[in-house]
């Protein structure tokens, strides 16, 4: 291991210890994005409900958590629960479909409460954060102003550490985060049927659009239901985003912004 | 406090409480037909008891639901309050665990679903559903909005009832603030109250 760069500056001597060898094509192309990409050696974090690790569309699930309160304490503990509303599941299933090999993690942050739930969450996203994922998909939001300072420092935290934060926009007239951080991707619904068909949005804070509406996913118990809502695009997002990290794991979430952007169903030759 | 006072006079002279049941039950009967479903309803977050309470319902389980109380963070109804994301599920298959949970939760197993939270300033008041809406064309985004600002509707009627209620509260509680409020919600009743109020008032202001 090379010795570290000073944090602040580059000195002159130290520019070659900082080539990156990676070079992009003159045309970035969903072939050249993903192509072949099977998510495999990508990790990624559902935090929602939990999620049924024995659901045939979901496969299998590396492993699961559940962040429950103790007093004022937050503890992050083995999850035997499951899915306690069925949306992480049916998040994990539309993933799956996306990236069938790639490693999937459950943070389970509901179950507590509604008073505990701000808590929790943010202890949730702290230790994924900390685990290093590749991608975290986070299907919620928060409107408690109490929260946000550390939402964002925590958002801007992963984006740091190489951990793509993608969360569902808000589709109603209230201020609410992390979506709003443009240190994450967020995302809201458009009503075609074709999972790879996805939009960039010129006028963020919505920054993509992706397959929101009458979504068939796996729901906890078993089942099959047709769902609708940004809550269902963001996974969307998510596998894209597994797709290309195991095919450019030396990608940056800005990078692969500038990816999801360059391969927009609404950008360039492929619109 | 002075919140509190004001709002404990308002109710004292609007008798608040039945007017606003009154303006939720009309958000869920409207709702109900607009999207002509077989019911719809709302639930308030109890935030002492950190449970959902059915406020109003309108079609099936009306007569039954009221009153009744679910689990804040947990199945569809605690998803959508605790992650703030409306959502709509149809063609809900035959599933013995889901099933279950929607009979208990709306008083029988609908085919299809629509859940969004109620959301004011900054926190979630409670849950609006509407179960088995028209379903000869698919959901569009289009319902989505509507969903939405139905919500909005609701989320401002919850909040006035959730007021009149603590304002009830305070005024038959036995505190100092009740007898302030039961003073000023008689002098509010005649003139010459009213003209000592707003001097009280104004010599406040200027002491301030």
């Amino acid at each position: 291991m090379a010795e570290p760069l000073p944090a602040w500056s580059l000195p002159s001597d130290a520019a070659e210890r900082i080539g990156l060898p990676h070079s992009w094509p003159e045309r970035v192309t969903r072939e050249w994005a993903w192509a072949g990409a099977t998510g495999a050696g990508v990790r990624l974090c559902i935090l929602d409900s939990g999620v049924q690790v024995d659901h045939p569309r979901v496969g299998p699930v590396q492993r699961s958590v559940a962040v429950r309160l103790d007093g004022d304490e937050t503890i992050v503990e083995p999850d035997a629960e499951g899915d306690v509303a069925g949306h992480g599941t049916a998040c994990a299933g539309i993933v799956r479909a996306f990236a069938p090999e790639c490693e999937l993690v459950s943070v389970r942050v509901l179950g507590v409460g509604y008073t505990g739930s701000g808590p929790v969450l943010l202890e949730g996203l702290r230790w994924a954060v900390e685990q290093g994922f590749d991608v975290i998909n986070m299907s919620l939001s928060t409107t408690k102003q109490k929260f946000t300072a550390l939402l964002h420092e925590l958002a801007d935290d992963a984006y740091f550490r190489r951990t793509m934060l993608v969360a569902s926009a808000h589709n109603m007239p209230v201020e609410s985060y992390p979506w709003r951080f443009a240190s994450v991707i967020s995302v809201g619904s458009h009503d075609q049927a074709d999972p790879f068909t996805f939009f960039y949005n010129p006028a963020p804070p919505v920054e993509f659009f992706a397959r929101g509406v009458s979504v068939e996913v796996p729901w906890a118990g078993g089942a099959t239901f047709t769902c609708t809502g940004n809550s269902f695009a963001t996974p969307h997002i998510s596998g894209l985003a597994a797709l290309v990290l195991s095919k450019h794991p030396e990608l940056t979430p800005f990078q692969l912004k500038s990816v999801l952007y360059l391969t927009a169903t609404n950008v360039g030759d492929e619109q | 406090m002075s919140d509190e006072l004001r709002a404990a006079i308002a109710a004292g002279v609007l008798g608040a409480e039945e007017q606003y049941r009154a303006l939720l039950q009309s958000v869920v009967d409207v709702a109900r037909a607009i999207f002509a479903a077989k019911a719809s309803s709302i639930f308030l977050l109890d935030e002492t008891n950190d449970e959902l309470v059915f406020e109003a319902v309108a079609g099936e389980g009306s007569g039954t639901l009221v009153g009744r109380r679910l689990p804040s963070s947990t199945g569809v109804a605690g998803w959508v309050l605790v992650t703030h994301q409306p959502l709509v599920l149809e063609n809900v298959a035959e599933d013995p665990r889901f099933g279950r949970e929607a009979a208990e939760s709306t008083g029988f197993v609908p085919k299809a679903l629509m859940a969004v939270p109620l959301l004011y300033e900054e926190r979630a008041l409670g849950v609006l559903e509407v179960l088995d809406r028209h379903q000869e064309a698919p959901f569009t985004l289009a319902e989505m909005e509507l969903l939405g600002q139905f919500a909005n509707q609701a989320a401002i009627a919850l909040d006035l009832l959730q007021r009149a209620r603590r304002a009830q509260a305070t005024l038959e509680g036995g505190g100092e603030l009740a007898g302030l409020a039961r003073v000023a919600t008689a002098l509010e009743g005649n003139e010459a109250g009213l003209r000592l109020l707003s001097a009280l008032e104004d010599v406040l202001r200027r002491s301030d």
